[in-house]
């Protein structure tokens, strides 16, 4: 009885959310500061004017991610390159976007009432949530409600697991195959792994390399584990080194590439490294000195240095706004927004949606991280971006 | 019949002998070469665990000391490492002072914070019990802890090492200056509080205090004086023990300290807490173990094997493998 009664109020939230989405929004509501600790407030150029004579109204997204707390960074990222967005489409002068941006401290039960906080606010998709773990606390809600939310970078396969999740950013296993793909394209035999055995990423990561290496006939010489923590690599490069790999796989944050190479160079061990997106922020913590890991290729969706016209652009706007360079996070929102807003566009004036996440899947979205395509299951069909390090800065390769 | 059959048996032995002489031959190059290699990497991953445990032994020193005396565990043992790794880093770094004296300053700071700590958090707890001491001392490394947070944040930090030797090329095997400075050390510091606590008015004043804190007093020792020194002397250690571990790893954060910190606290235990030379062949030992176990059990069962080991020798000997049996008056 319970459960009837749950489902017919979050169904006739949806239908009110769907009957909000093409009326006048004029209404300027002060937006709940408490969670903006970013202190841009004043900066963001609001929407105004949205009650143009065309009578268009402005398409609410609802963004979730960390505002504060050890993972703020990913949020506010996401949140600044979605606004960049925002306002690069508003000034376009067609369809007007509005971008909601709730806290959710990377934590699922936070996020859920992110949404709801939201969904009272009536908006048109979902734009969140920033981790993996929100992302699928969020899911179960959204997925009864049949609103359309993507991910910008939740990379756990359960971000996408209902009709209604996109993602943005590369899962954990297609990370793994393509690092596979690539370094047997490269030309090497064999090659030896080292991963964080405790991480749900590292894992996902090297047992889809594993896979693939096995498929393409990649010989993976031998694969070591540690656990999150650990500062001693010294066991694991020495066993690394009298394997005979020719290479070194390293799925890892950029925290712990930085103990390995520096520890590698003292067991006398000097392979090419590659690794994944992970290892953005790896010239930060060796404080620019990349000597231990020069010419090492990652794989990453974002590369802030590339000559890409709309990546220098998306760059200059940002560092404008914010004082500050995107990284891959901010580039993912940025994403997002845009394949929200193309979806949108789709519509042709019927905006409903099962229209938009019908259309997720037509969309063509030239991003900042690629050009994609969405398939059914949600997941972006995009070519890799591989980044190389060269004299302590990051090179599109 | 006899004879025929023991032809055939003499028959048998030589074409066996030939047949395995034969193999032999074929199998001795690449198997000679594989079984060196082998060799080798033991030989390299034990010199790895030296290393590792050398460093184990240092902090247990420490830990051991203040034990051993002041009858306490002090938890924020492991927190003073990472203050005194964080003084070398600022000391090298920013004031860009050599390193000899970055060491001193480390070591300073250090003793000064360890006797600060001891004055203001231990002291006023002395006559309460045990139990509430330890809460306290836990306590004091999460604050230690959350000011390094606020004051240097959660990002690590790099470190130059302190210790300019080259690596030292023996038959393939790769020791680095590093870990021979530290296994040299540690091996010093242990002759040096021996000796200390045998020949000097203070180290016999600690060993009365130890034994005895009513009747030290009574023979005109001054106990608070005598527990400020070994908390002084202790954590002057651990500053030691902070130079060498960031020199060995390049980093430092936070949370350096915290993990070795526990570590060393069961090479204390296993090597019998409140003896010195126990210290010394607990880490040694636990560093081995671990590094061998990682490199040819599993590396995610070499803490479950370490810590099986500690179980181990506790229930055959309780008081560690050095540890001296000490009766208690009822």
């Amino acid at each position: 009885m319970k459960k009837l009664v749950v489902m017919f109020l979050a169904l006739s939230l949806s239908f009110t959310a769907l009957s909000g989405c093409g009326s006048k929004e004029a209404d300027e509501t002060p937006q709940d500061s408490g969670t903006d600790v970013s202190g841009e407030g004043e900066k963001e150029t609001k929407t105004q004017g949205v009650d143009t004579a065309s009578g268009d109204g402005a398409y609410k997204i609802g963004g979730i991610g960390p505002l504060t707390g050890p993972n703020a960074s990913y949020g506010l990222s996401v949140k600044q390159g979605a606004q960049v967005a925002v306002d690069e489409i508003n000034a376009l002068g067609g369809i007007q976007l509005e971008l909601l941006f709730e806290d959710d401290q990377a934590d699922g039960e936070k996020a859920v009432s992110a949404y709801n906080t939201l969904m009272d606010q009536e908006v048109t998709a979902i734009l969140g949530a920033v981790t993996s773990d929100a992302c699928i606390a969020v899911t179960e809600e959204s997925q009864v409600d049949g609103i359309l939310q993507v991910t910008p970078s939740g990379s756990a396969q359960a971000c996408t697991q209902y009709d209604n999740g996109f993602r943005i950013c590369f899962t954990d296993p297609l990370q793994g195959k393509t690092m596979a793909d690539y370094i047997k394209a490269q030309g090497y035999e064999s090659v030896a792994v080292i991963y964080d055995n405790s991480s749900d990423y590292s894992n996902g990561i090297k047992e889809a390399f594993e896979e693939q290496a096995g498929a393409i006939g990649l010989n993976v010489a031998t694969s070591e584990s540690f656990t999150s923590g650990d500062v001693d690599f010294k066991t694991q490069l020495t066993k690394v080194k009298s394997s005979g790999a020719q290479c070194l796989f390293l799925p890892v944050y950029y925290a712990e590439v930085a103990y390995i190479s520096e520890q590698a160079k003292t067991v006398g061990l000097e392979l090419p490294y590659f690794g994944c997106d992970g290892w953005d922020g790896v010239i930060a913590q060796l404080n620019g000195d990349t000597t231990n890991i020069e010419g090492a290729v990652f794989l990453t969706p974002f590369v802030a240095t590339s000559e890409a016209e709309n990546v220098k652009k998306f760059v200059e706007t940002y560092n404008q706004s914010y004082n500050a360079i995107p990284d891959q996070f901010a580039a993912d929102g940025y994403d997002g927004v845009y394949a929200i807003y193309q979806a949108i566009s789709a519509c042709n004036g019927d905006v409903t949606n099962e229209n938009i996440i019908a259309n997720m899947q037509n969309i063509e979205v030239k991003g900042l991280t690629g050009d994609m395509t969405f398939t059914k299951e949600g997941e972006p069909n995009k070519s890799a971006l591989v980044a190389t390090i060269e004299n302590g800065q990051y090179v599109a390769k | 019949m006899q004879y025929q059959s023991k032809i055939w048996v003499y028959g048998g032995l030589v074409l066996f002998f030939l047949w395995n002489r034969d193999i032999n031959k074929r199998v001795n190059s690449t198997k000679v070469k594989e079984l060196i290699i082998l060799i080798m990497e033991v030989i390299a991953q034990f010199m790895n665990g030296l290393n590792l445990g050398s460093i184990y032994a240092l902090i247990a020193l420490g830990y051991t000391m203040v034990y051993g005396i002041a009858k306490m565990l002090n938890f924020a043992h492991g927190d003073i490492i990472m203050v005194g790794a964080y003084t070398l880093s600022i000391a090298m770094s920013f004031l860009s002072l050599p390193a000899p004296v970055a060491i001193f300053i480390s070591m300073a700071v250090c003793a000064l914070l360890g006797i600060v700590i001891e004055r203001i958090a231990y002291k006023p707890l002395r006559m309460s019990s045990p139990l509430a001491v330890l809460i306290t001392a836990i306590g004091v490394s999460y604050f230690l802890q959350s000011v390094a947070l606020l004051i240097f944040g959660s990002q690590q930090r790099k470190v130059e090492s302190a210790v300019n030797l080259p690596s030292l090329l023996i038959g393939g095997v790769e020791i680095t200056g590093e870990a021979m400075v530290t296994l040299g050390v540690t091996i010093f510091i242990m002759a040096a509080l021996t000796s200390f606590m045998k020949y000097t008015k203070t180290g016999m004043a600690m060993l009365a205090v130890a034994e005895d804190k009513g009747a030290a007093q009574l023979m005109g020792i001054n106990v608070n004086k005598t527990i400020s020194v070994t908390f002084g002397i202790g954590s002057a250690l651990a500053a030691v023990a902070g130079v060498l571990l960031t020199s060995s790893y390049g980093f430092v954060g936070p949370y350096t300290g915290s993990m070795p910190g526990i570590k060393a606290f069961v090479a204390a235990v296993l090597g019998g807490i409140g003896s010195v030379p126990g210290a010394m062949v607990g880490g040694l030992l636990l560093g081995i173990i671990e590094s061998l176990s990682k490199a040819y059990i599993s590396t995610e069962l070499a803490d479950a094997i370490v810590f099986g080991v500690l179980i181990l020798v506790l229930l055959v000997k309780p008081t560690g493998l050095l540890g001296k049996k000490r009766i208690d008056k009822v």
